[in-house]
């Protein structure tokens, strides 16, 4: 297939930071994502896309084994990371996950006040050793979520009080607050308004510098927006993965024109 | 029981209307059912429920409200001046009812005819020691304006009985004559049958209120009583509870309130740990088997019966505790701390077990309230499951849990069988829970069993004591439900 | 980035770009990942200590309360002395009648001294001192066995008496040679007696039907008492709640549920029901003395009073539960019938209220099973304290005359001197709790099998 070929050339290259290999998940019997292989570059924005329950959000959960929490999941396949085997019994989940964080459609801020909800991860991964640390982690994590300024005057308040767009900002800079090495999206602006949106993916956009960032979306104008790859979903395969440009404009499968084009979906 | 025969009358003439209703309705219309307004069996309710309700209401009615009228009637024949000083017409009236009352027993049994009961005087027989033969304790002699009142309030309630019967057999009968006389096939039976069914409906939703005022009034006017005859100070700022028949009781409720909040306190220290984690085990990490295997095991617990914690806190506890803490040398710690089975700590462990799982399923429903985005977020971030049921879970569910634990407290507070059973009959301040201690709801089952003499602030005390209680637990259940329920909206 | 290996510990391995292997737990994790299974075994240990206490519950109520249901017997040949009970001998009842008790007792002390000379037992008792063995109530057994048939005077039957609670605590181990060494109800002597016998086969253990459907006794004949007559006084009171608590919670639910508009009124009836729910039990027995008793002058000590107060009790547990299953019927099946032209009364009456009776049996059930193992509201209402010797003839009578109840019988034995009591009062639970289990049983299987999914 297309994307096999490509994973030869690509193992040597040093900036493949996942490579996922004959990926297979069933949920019971359901199976949802049907023998997936894929490489994610590093310091890159890819995007899944592809109709709905076409196992974007399963697929990216099985990144950071998300899907361990879900008793009738059942994840077959390899999936490393930095060539390492992410599903091996001696890896740790809660390990992997400070490196692989994650953000989830609906802003799910906790019941804390904003500093908390930042301060949560570096404080359970002891990041910080004193007090000035953490503060300075603080800061920095929710400047580089660009939402220091809107509260920088509140930290005390709770992140609950936080508009849609603000929380799921702050639910970024607390991904971020982890340094994670991958940061994984599902939907992140589905329950944003238009100026809300644009302030994440400008956010999005920044963070490539430091991150490889997987982002599902429905929108394919965000799509062609944020990301430089582009991966297509759909009934549990990955039925193209290049370069957004070209999924964009040329696509290879007949089933990627008719999803992009609406006919599809 | 003329009573119960009235009933039964009322019952059988309805039937009887039931079936004459229907069959005038149907031969109104030449025997076509499709000609009446209603279906026939409208015609026969209607006539049967017009017999029935007005006359039960009035029946229901009229026995709450008779004792009030007698009463009153009577009330005037005492003289002020024969109230003696010390005491209060109501205490009079109670005594005047015994009398009453004894005399009725004393026909009954056959030892008075009712004419001796009529004409039996005070100055000549000795009432007190005739009653007492037939086991109707009288608390002094009878004076004769209380046997004479005694005997006018027998007169009154025998008319009032008469009376009553004749109105409502009437009422029956008549209510059975208009409706059947309205019965024709033009008749809206089924819209007059269901506007009276509605209001049925909407008496025995009121019953709920009737439920509340009674509960309260008949606290509030026995609790009126006892503050007119003890001081209101001694029992709220008092200090000592030491009930004493023959009169100049102390009787304060702060000692049984120590002991009585003491017992909960150790009834939550180990229902709120094991309850808690319990249900954070069950809904955070248990499998569906084992889940469905624990639960219900744990709710069995709330399904026993609070005799059997009483017994099991009398008989078992409380003597294995004995066997630890006491006995001196034979004892297992060789201490002797604790010499008899009751105790705060019997009371108070028995108690906790009994609201493992009143807390476990509480905490569990709020538990799987907390919406599962929250421990997303959580694992995402890369925390274990402990620190996300620790640190993001258990304080977003906090407010809940502080509901479900006021709500044990307050099931603890009006818990009766075990303290009863398990915690003593001392009434004290002390810390150690190895001493027997006492409650407020033994204190009143104390109070109010054996003979009662209404007329005694010994008695009386129980009144007050269940009022208090009352506004305690209900105070506590409604700041719970408060809590829960705003925490619910939080979520919803 | 730096900052975290170094907290993690160990150099980043050189082929990494960042960060450090997966491959390997720091030390941090295998402190977290300790933590975690410590919390885990805190949760494992709190449902461990419920279903440790479930289970020395039970062990403890079929431990102690079994032996209720086995009392030890003692068979003698009676001979019925024409010369001590019926003198003129001529059968007449109203003769027999006058000879007490005590004319009785020389002939049990009789049919001792014969067993023991027959066996040539070397206990040397006399034998007043082996018919203590037997219950207090042996003369009068005898006495009513004599009564009911006077043409079996002169002959000599083989007769089972009640043995002594004593000797019956013997027989089941709560009585020993040392334990009894301040007792004056029995000697050592009269243990060795019995010891013979049994070996013998005089004495013997057997099922006694007279616990579950007999009548208690009193405080100095633990071995008579049973739980029957308590138990007619438990099922009368439950006929009255359920006559008088289902049709008014379901009634009261219907309003609430279909009819009442959405105002203060209800609002106010809602917030009580769920109040009246949550007050302790003994506030019910309060109101019971006060208002059934002490105003209306209903009698003390009778189930229909217990029945009245418990009504008032599971009210709220019926409408709350009737309610749910109400709720339940989807809005369709009333919109249905409304559309072919029912009135609102028919719709409910006719399709809602079928369509939520299993669910409304089951919440009664349940409710009914909290009214029987409910004591407290009864201490004040005069069910205990009261000795329930008698049942009930016909169904006035069990309503109005005074009785126990099951669960006031239990406390009322578990409050008597006598340890002997204690085992009636375990096994009187045995009994409760096969009640309760029974219920919960039907209502499970009800809503099971009722179980609708729309
Ligand atoms: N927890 C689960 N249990 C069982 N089946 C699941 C579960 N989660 C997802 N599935 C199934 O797996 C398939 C893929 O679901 P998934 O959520 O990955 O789709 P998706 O592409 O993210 O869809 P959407 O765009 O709507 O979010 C679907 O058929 C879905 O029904
Ligand atoms: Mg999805």
């Amino acid at each position: 297939m297309y994307d096999t070929a490509k994973t030869e050339s690509a193992l040597d290259q040093t900036e493949t930071k996942i490579s996922a290999r004959n990926v297979q998940v069933y949920y019971g019997d359901t199976h949802a994502i049907k023998d997936v292989n894929v490489e994610i570059e590093d310091k890159t924005v890819t995007a899944f896309i592809g109709p709905s329950g076409c196992g974007k959000s399963t697929f990216l959960r099985c990144l950071n084994r998300m899907n361990d929490t879900i008793d009738i999941c059942r994840v077959t396949g390899d999936i490393l990371l930095d060539g390492e085997d992410i599903y091996d019994p001696k890896v740790d989940p809660v390990q992997l996950r400070a490196k692989v964080g994650m953000v989830f459609q609906k802003p799910n801020p906790f019941p804390k006040s904003i500093y908390d909800n930042i301060a949560y991860g570096p404080r359970i991964h002891g990041l910080a050793r004193n007090k000035a640390e953490l503060d300075e982690i603080v800061e920095k994590s929710l400047r580089r979520g660009a939402i220091w300024d809107e509260v920088k005057d509140r930290l005390d308040a709770p992140g609950t009080g936080l508009s849609g767009g603000q929380q799921q900002r702050l639910c970024i800079a607390r991904a971020i607050a982890t340094e994670p090495e991958v940061l994984l999206m599902d939907e992140p602006c589905s329950a944003l308004d238009p100026i809300a949106t644009a302030q994440v993916e400008e956010l999005i956009d920044e963070l490539r510098q430091s991150y490889s960032v997987v982002i599902v979306t429905h929108s394919m104008q965000q799509a062609a927006r944020v990301s430089q790859k582009t991966a297509f979903f759909h009934l549990g395969h990955l039925v193209e993965y290049g370069e957004t440009g070209q999924i964009f404009t040329n696509p290879e499968d007949p089933r990627t024109e008719s999803y992009i084009t609406g006919r599809i979906g | 029981m003329p009573t119960a025969w009235l009933v039964v009358f009322v019952l059988a003439v309805s039937a009887i209307g039931y079936i004459a209703g229907r069959r005038r309705a149907l031969n109104s219309a030449g025997g076509d059912s499709r000609a009446l307004h209603s279906l026939p069996v409208y015609y026969g309710f209607n006539v049967a429920l017009s017999a029935l309700v007005p006359s039960l209401l009035v029946l229901a009615v009229w026995l709450l409200a008779q004792p009030m009228l007698v009463e009153n009637r009577v009330s005037g024949m005492i003289p002020a001046e024969a109230i003696p000083e010390s005491s209060t017409l109501g205490l009079v009236m109670s005594d005047v009812r015994r009398v009453a009352e004894g005399l009725d027993i004393a026909v009954q049994q056959g030892a008075l005819s009712e004419q001796e009961a009529r004409a039996i005087r005070a100055d000549v027989t000795d009432v007190r020691a005739r009653l007492g033969d037939l086991g109707v304790a009288l608390g002094s002699d009878v004076r004769s304006e209380v046997l004479s009142a005694a005997q006018r309030y027998r007169q009154i309630t025998a008319t009032g009985h008469l009376l009553m019967t004749l109105v409502v057999a009437a009422l029956t009968l008549g209510g059975l004559g208009f409706a059947y006389a309205r019965t024709n096939k033009d008749f809206r039976a089924r819209n007059v049958v269901e506007r009276g069914v509605l209001a049925l409906l909407i008496l025995a939703a009121s019953l709920a209120i009737l439920t509340t005022i009674g509960i309260v009034l008949s606290m509030l006017f026995e609790t009126v009583n006892f503050f007119r005859l003890h001081s209101w100070t001694d029992f709220f700022f008092g200090s000592t509870w030491a009930p004493n028949f023959r009169g100049d009781s102390e009787l304060s409720i702060l000692p049984l309130l120590w002991g009585t909040l003491y017992i909960s306190f150790i009834a939550l220290l180990v229902a709120v740990p094991v309850g808690l984690f319990a249900a954070v085990y069950l809904s955070e990490y248990a499998h569906g088997h084992v889940r469905a295997f624990a639960k219900p095991l744990l709710e069995i617990l709330a399904g026993i019966p609070t005799i059997v914690y009483g017994l099991f806190a009398l008989l078992t506890v409380g003597p294995a505790l004995v066997r630890v803490f006491g006995r001196g040398s034979e004892g297992l710690l060789g201490v002797d701390w604790m010499s008899g089975a009751t105790s705060v700590l019997t009371a108070g462990v028995v108690m906790g077990i009994m609201l493992i799982p009143f807390v476990s399923s509480l905490s569990d429903d709020i538990i799987n309230a907390v919406p599962q985005a929250m421990r997303d977020g959580s694992l995402g971030l890369g925390a274990t499951r402990s620190e996300t049921i620790r640190q993001v879970v258990l304080p977003a569910a906090l407010p809940g849990i502080v509901g479900a634990i006021l709500l044990a407290a307050s099931r603890a507070i009006g818990e009766t069988m075990i303290v009863v059973m398990g915690a003593g009959a001392i009434a004290k301040f002390s810390l150690n829970p190895l001493e027997s201690m006492t409650t407020i709801t033994t204190r009143i089952v104390s109070q109010l069993t054996g003979d009662t003499d209404f007329a005694s602030p010994e008695t009386l005390v129980a009144f007050a004591l269940g009022i208090t209680l009352f506004v305690l637990t209900l105070g506590l259940n409604v700041l719970a439900l408060y809590i829960v329920r705003k925490y619910r909206e939080q979520y919803e | 980035m730096t900052d975290t290996s170094q907290q993690g510990g160990g150099p980043a391995a050189p082929a990494r770009k960042h960060g450090e292997t997966l491959m390997k737990l720091t030390a941090r994790t295998k402190r977290r990942n300790a933590a975690e299974r410590r919390f885990q075994a805190y949760g494992i240990a709190a449902i461990g200590v419920g279903l440790l206490m479930l289970v020395i519950l039970v062990v403890n109520i079929f431990g102690n309360g079994m032996g209720a249901f086995t009392q030890t017997f003692i068979t003698l040949d009676v001979h019925l002395d024409q010369s001590k009970l019926d003198k003129k001998g001529n059968r007449d009842l109203e003769d027999i009648k006058k000879v007490s008790t005590f004319g009785y007792a020389p002939l049990i002390n009789r049919a001792f001294e014969t067993k023991a000379a027959d066996l040539d037992l070397k206990s040397g008792l006399k034998p007043k001192a082996m018919a203590d063995l037997l219950s207090k109530s042996a003369a009068a057994q005898l006495r009513d066995y004599v009564l009911a048939d006077p043409a079996r005077i002169g002959q000599t039957v083989s007769f089972r008496f009640l043995a002594n609670s004593r000797v019956d605590g013997y027989m089941k181990g709560r009585v020993s040679r040392e334990s009894i060494a301040n007792d004056k109800n029995i000697s050592a002597a009269q243990l060795d007696l019995v010891d013979e016998l049994i070996a013998e086969g005089t004495v013997r253990r057997t099922f006694n039907p007279a616990f579950i459907f007999g009548a208690d006794a009193s405080d100095q004949r633990p071995e008579a008492a049973g739980i029957g007559v308590s138990m007619l006084g438990s099922l009368f009171m439950m006929v009255v709640v359920l006559a008088l608590a289902l049709p008014i919670g379901v009634a009261a639910s219907i309003y609430l549920e279909e009819f009442a508009a959405k105002n203060w009124l209800t609002d106010i009836i809602e917030v009580n029901i769920s109040n009246l729910a949550a007050v302790p039990s003994i506030v019910f027995g309060i109101l019971g003395l006060a208002v059934f008793i002490n105003y209306m002058h209903l009698p003390m000590s009778a189930p229909l009073v217990g029945g009245l107060v418990l009504t008032l009790m599971t009210l709220p547990t019926i409408i709350i539960s009737t309610r749910a299953s109400l709720k339940s019927v989807p809005p369709s099946i009333r919109d249905a019938a409304l559309g072919v032209g029912a009135s609102k009364m028919q719709a409910v009456f006719h399709h809602v209220l079928p369509l939520a009776a299993p669910g409304i049996l089951t919440g009664t059930i349940i409710g009914l099973a909290q009214a029987l193992g409910e004591t407290a509201p009864l201490l004040l209402i005069g069910m205990v304290g009261f000795i329930a010797s008698n049942a009930p003839d016909g169904v006035a009578a069990g309503l109005m005359s005074p009785n126990s109840a099951m669960p006031a019988q239990i406390y009322e034995w578990a409050k008597r001197a006598d340890p002997a009591f204690y085992e009636r009062a375990w096994g009187g639970i045995i009994i409760l709790l096969v009640f309760l289990i029974t219920m919960n049983t039907l209502a499970v299987i009800l809503r099971r099998r009722f179980e609708r999914r729309w």
